[in-house]
């Protein structure tokens, strides 16, 4: 049955800073870069910043993995008058699609009228996501998993990439051609940091860190914010851009998930899954579609890995055939047509996480956005749905499915 | 294709830097592990196992709890191969396997393997708890190839 809120509410601005490379951000502050996307998303929706009145935070309104967001803060900040919104998904970038739905929720339930999804990230040497865990004294849970040297969320993903390779003879080559994918469609975008060509030999002689996955299966560590702006289908009429609408959005997993890699207790084949299988379940549900419907998919991708292992979640192919669907080229934006390559559904046209940024998964929305508006620098000809998710993590993982004024 | 590097002898890491924590719900566990036995949490009143030990029963919501003794041997359910020292940072070569014990009812820990070369670990392969001792007398269950 169609979601009682769909298309009830759109993303109607978006902005974003520069986006720098670990750590080059300072001396900016948190408050400094977030401002800034806010600021620039408000313009862009054509509403004043004192309008905004909801925060729908992911991540437990985490900046980074170290810093946090106050509400009272930004609102002193920026001089919003009132809010009466704000709130947060749990854990960490696996709410980030789901976000959108918080929004709706807050939007919905008539407590706000504009809200605001916020993320910035600056690792300072002592705020390094890629070693975060090294630097936490375990607590009784992870008592049972980090002394084993499992520091990382890269060591934690190669352990389930290594059973997905057992399983179903999953090779390199298909996570060679991710990478190569990624950063093919990032030669173009002035703001990536990776925008040099790729070889298959580059990412053969990439260091291995987490054998079965090198330095380049790993995301970039990147700083900067990411800003949205959503209000209700009405509001949006009266916005400056045309308007994406929220047509599905859920978030959550199922227990067979649930801690997931923070625990390495799942059964197969949800161990070398990525997770979203409840959430694709829930969005199909919720907006009639499926994955052959969508004209772009914003994969989130930290490691190459859990890429493939989204593709079979989400249905673009079977489970356990996401090395033969990766390697046949579909992730590949053509531009002389503007579709995909291959029959396949453009993937991470904007070179995602693992060659443009790292703004723990904001990048996905804001390039979304952009092709629903027909303004994406990769833009993909008749774009009317684009599918968005959260990083696969521990509880929730989250999906959103954008839809484009008919 | 996947490549292979020969990484030469998977390394248990050093004990006297590893810390753990315990709660009353997962302390009988490591308790047991300073006894060199290795323990699972099961349910008193369903029986069912289950790791890492929490306060309730998953499956029937009890709160009744036993320890009993596993055989302390399992086999590899997958694994990572490490070359850099977590603390550190100087080369040296562990691998994180994750281990369905045998008599475990499902239940898996995480540990070191040793006893072969890295680049010869496999899932499947038959392993044995190998004890090794860390900060504040505490007792870590690491994995050692089986024997035989």
């Amino acid at each position: 049955m169609a979601w009682v809120h769909q298309d009830k509410c759109a993303i109607v601005g978006v902005g974003a800073t520069d986006y720098y490379v670990r750590g080059k951000s300072w001396p900016r502050t948190i408050n400094d870069m977030a401002g800034e996307a806010i600021l620039k998303a408000c313009e862009d929706a054509g509403i004043s910043v004192k309008d905004v009145d909801g925060f729908a935070y992911y991540g437990g309104a985490s900046a980074g993995y170290v810093d946090k967001f106050d509400s009272g803060s930004l609102m002193e900040t920026l001089g919003m008058s009132q809010v009466s919104f704000t709130a947060s998904l749990t854990s960490g970038g696996g709410g980030v699609a789901g976000s959108m739905g918080l929004a709706t929720a807050g939007l919905m339930n008539e407590d706000c009228r504009y809200a605001v999804t916020v993320m910035a990230v600056q690792q300072v040497p002592s705020a390094r996501l890629g070693t975060i865990f090294a630097s936490m004294k375990p607590d009784p849970e992870n008592s049972f998993l980090q002394p084993s040297g499992l520091i990382g969320p890269g060591h934690l993903m190669s352990v389930l990439a290594r059973r997905h390779m057992h399983l179903y003879g999953t090779t390199e080559d298909a996570l060679a051609e991710i990478v190569m994918a990624s950063r093919q469609h990032a030669l173009n975008r002035p703001k990536a940091i990776r925008r040099t060509p790729l070889t298959k030999e580059d990412y053969l002689n990439s260091v291995m860190l987490a054998d079965p996955l090198r330095r380049l299966d790993f995301c970039l560590e990147t700083d900067g914010a990411v800003a949205i702006i959503t209000t209700t289908s009405d509001r949006a009429k009266d916005c400056r851009q045309k308007p994406a609408y929220v047509h599905a959005c859920a978030h959550g997993a199922s227990r067979a998930w649930g801690r997931a890699f923070g625990w390495m207790g799942m059964p197969d084949p949800e161990f070398s899954s990525s997770g979203h299988q409840f959430v694709a379940d829930r969005v199909w549900a919720q907006s009639g579609l499926r994955a052959a419907d969508m004209d772009v998919a914003l994969i989130y991708d930290h490691f190459s890995s859990m890429v493939l292992a989204q593709l079979e979640d989400y249905g673009f192919c079977e489970r356990g055939e996401g090395n033969d669907y990766v390697l046949s080229g579909k992730l590949r934006y053509n531009p002389e047509t503007g579709r995909g390559v291959n029959g396949g559904i453009p993937v991470n046209p904007h070179g995602g996480q693992l060659s443009e940024a790292y703004i723990i998964g904001m990048t996905h929305i804001l390039e979304a956005v952009e092709q629903i508006r027909g303004t994406a620098i990769n833009q993909v000809r008749d774009c009317e749905f684009a599918l968005v998710t959260g990083g696969p993590a521990p509880i929730p993982v989250s999906s959103l499915i954008l839809r484009s004024a008919s | 294709m996947t490549t292979t590097i020969a990484y030469g002898p998977a390394r248990i890491l050093p004990g006297d830097k590893i810390q753990i924590s315990t709660n009353p719900d997962t302390e009988p566990f490591w308790l047991a592990a300073k006894e060199r036995r290795l323990t699972v949490c099961q349910c008193g009143n369903c029986g069912q196992l289950r790791l890492p030990p929490t306060a309730y029963c998953p499956n029937c919501s009890s709160k009744e709890r036993k320890w009993p003794t596993l055989p302390g041997t399992g086999e590899v359910f997958s694994f990572a191969i490490c070359n850099r020292h977590p603390a550190t940072g100087e080369p040296f070569v562990y691998v994180p396997v994750v281990v369905q014990l045998d008599e475990g009812g499902g239940t898996r820990l995480v540990g070191n393997l040793t006893g072969c070369n890295a680049e010869d670990v496999k899932i499947g392969m038959k392993v044995e708890v190998e004890w090794t001792e860390i900060s504040d007398d505490w007792v870590l269950p690491n994995f050692r190839v089986a024997q035989g």
